[in-house]
């Protein structure tokens, strides 16, 4: 589903070149569950945001349900990331003025949905989620956790096929970063597509394939022997 | 994005930060409501003085004696040359036109006007039954000058009502004989205090006939004479057919200049107008003014809400859709600045109403659409670039800001 060609990525920083990511292949199938980890600067948040086509590499090719999405128009990828990936960021990332519902709705507002049948599906995401009575508070009305619950929420709405998340755990005390990890867990057994990055081991070996990354290059990539 | 959608997202975010909109509101009505109050102040000056000319009728010609104009030559071709008088015979060729309704000699002079003990100096008019229709004045009481052949020199008058109020106090003026200069008249009239009039205040004036004025002021001659043109579009011929017939009469020597009423009330309109838009100019200065402070609080809100622009386009939106969002929200804050600054402008011209009732005081329509639209127009120009510079910005540096 997810085919990485030797994919590079360089950034200017100055007058230097720096070499985010070289020569990376990557080829990930639906329903997979995926770590990428490695120590910071290793090229892993790159990755991760070219693949969830928020950034473009320097060179490779890219295709995304075999289709090349390096050619694509910037208003199409966008499309793409509204319909097929969905993020979970360290952050949370939820726009502090909109409540919980608001902040789920989002995506389908963008879709440009009819306001009734967006409630339906709101209420019926964050139940699943089980923060159904927190649906009409702030996000500074919430704890870590239940942030991010609302931010998976809101990454699922759309139903894609494929959740990218960066260090979901990173900013969560240990028992809601488990509780944190068991929700996007679940969305595998759903059939959907989970890419975590992570730097924390213990997060990354749940994982059934691990990659690890080191300056820019993948150094391995295994398989969890159950 | 539906548009609702959109207009929603804009106004959340002004829930988000009230002050920052307070403020924008507030630079954008103060700049709406100093175009419409001045504005309609402009308009009311040009509507008074344009009000004031037409209660003198609009299809007025004043026949003045001489001729206002800078000619060249020897000055010794002059001497001895004296424009020639306009005479009461002037007036009467001027009536067996069609064109011409009515005409009225005028003369005026000044003299001491007395009623047994009480005397006081007044202006005095010389003229016909005519002038009253003339000026659209009115009477308070009894009647104006009888109507019948100018030559004749009645012994009648009719006064104002401040020399009324002088001579005669309380006791009634009807029929009195009061002595102006040498002669006596009988008071047969009293005029109503007119409105408005520019000029001589009717309410200090004593009319006489004309031959009585003459005879009272010792000359033949005439100050004035005015001709009311049948209608109002004949006006132009009629001013040329008046100085024709003068012309003539004066052996062939074009020596009285004709104005016109219309001619000057143009000229005052068009004066009144230009303030107006000059006024309305400087004012919309403070509408440029709110829009720079828009663009300045937008780029703030973009900087601060960078995150957000880059969770939107994580979420999928273009980045034409993050235009649209910050262009609704800088068209929205100044359409509601603009309506509150109609709303708080109405409210001045209401509140100088009160004060100055008889002031004709109202917004042009055409300030009023112009003030809205250059509001919006303003603030979707300075809102284009904080919303063009939100909308290129990359996701990935725009997310990991925080």
């Amino acid at each position: 589903m997810i085919q990485l060609d030797h994919i590079e990525r360089v950034f200017q920083v100055g007058d230097q070149k720096v070499h985010a990511l070289h020569d990376v292949g990557l080829k990930v199938e639906r329903g997979e569950y995926l770590s990428i980890m490695g120590p910071s600067g290793s090229g892993k948040s790159t990755l991760l945001n070219i693949i969830g086509l928020l950034d473009r590499p320097s060179d490779g090719q890219y295709f995304l349900d075999d289709k090349d999405v390096s050619l694509l128009t910037e208003k199409e990828q966008a499309k793409t990331r509204r319909e097929k990936i969905g993020f979970v960021f360290q952050f949370f990332h939820l726009v502090p003025r909109l409540t919980a519902a608001e902040n789920v709705e989002l995506p389908l507002v963008l879709a440009g949905m009819m306001p009734g049948e967006r409630k339906q599906k709101v209420s019926e995401v964050l139940q699943a989620m089980g923060i159904g009575d927190r649906m009409h508070h702030r996000p500074e009305q919430l704890s870590g956790g239940q942030r991010q619950r609302v931010a998976i929420a809101r990454a699922t709405i759309m139903q894609p096929t494929v959740i990218l998340a960066d260090e979901p755990t990173g900013n969560l005390d240990r028992a809601s970063g488990k509780e944190v990890v068991e929700i996007l867990e679940r969305l595998v057994d759903n059939g959907l597509t989970l890419v975590v990055v992570t730097h924390d081991p213990e997060l990354g070996q749940r994982a059934k394939r691990q990659i690890k990354m080191v300056d820019g290059s993948i150094v391995s990539d295994t398989l969890r022997s159950v | 994005m539906r548009i609702t959608d959109t207009l929603k997202f804009s106004l959340s975010t002004f829930r988000g930060s009230p002050a920052r909109t307070f403020l924008m509101l507030l630079a954008m009505s103060i700049g709406v409501t100093s175009v419409v109050a001045l504005t309609a102040l402009g308009e009311g000056a040009r509507r008074y003085v344009t009000d004031e000319f037409s209660s003198l009728g609009t299809s007025l010609l004043i026949v003045i004696p001489g001729r206002t104009e800078t000619t060249g030559g020897s000055p010794s071709l002059f001497i001895g040359e004296t424009p020639r008088d306009l005479t009461l015979d002037d007036a009467r060729a001027l009536l067996r036109y069609s064109s011409i309704r009515q005409v009225a000699p005028l003369n005026i002079g000044s003299a001491p006007v007395s009623w047994k003990q009480r005397e006081r100096e007044a202006p005095v008019i010389g003229t016909t039954a005519e002038f009253l229709t003339i000026r659209h004045w009115e009477m308070a009481q009894g009647s104006f000058l009888p109507a019948g052949d100018p030559e004749s020199a009645g012994s009648v008058c009719v006064i104002g009502q401040n020399i009324r109020n002088e001579l005669f106090g309380a006791s009634s003026a009807l029929g009195e004989w009061i002595r102006i200069g040498d002669r006596r008249f009988r008071v047969i009239g009293v005029l109503q205090s007119a409105g408005r009039s520019i000029g001589i205040d009717s309410q200090d004036l004593v009319i006489i006939p004309v031959a009585s004025a003459q005879a009272l002021f010792n000359t033949s001659s005439l100050f004035r004479i005015f001709v009311e043109a049948k209608d109002r579009d004949e006006l132009s011929r009629v001013e040329a057919l008046v100085i024709k017939t003068i012309k003539e009469r004066h052996q062939g020597e074009e020596d009285i200049t004709v104005v016109s009423q219309n001619a000057v009330l143009a000229t005052f309109d068009k004066i009144f107008r230009a303030l107006t838009l000059t006024v309305a100019g400087i004012a919309s200065v403070s509408l440029a003014v709110a829009g720079v402070l828009i663009m300045n609080v937008m780029l703030v809100s973009v900087s601060q809400r960078t995150p957000e622009i880059g969770l939107l386009k994580a979420l999928g939106a273009p980045d034409r859709q993050i235009l649209v969002l910050f262009l609704t929200e800088a068209a929205m804050l100044s359409l509601f600045g603009a309506l509150i600054g109609l709303i708080l402008g109405e409210l001045g011209i209401w509140v100088m109403i009160l004060l100055y009732p008889s002031f004709p005081l109202t917004a042009p329509i055409w300030a009023v659409v112009s003030a809205v639209s250059v509001a919006l127009l303003t603030g979707l120009v300075f809102g284009a670039l904080p919303a063009r510079r939100a909308a290129k910005l990359e996701p990935v540096q725009a997310l990991s800001r925080r």
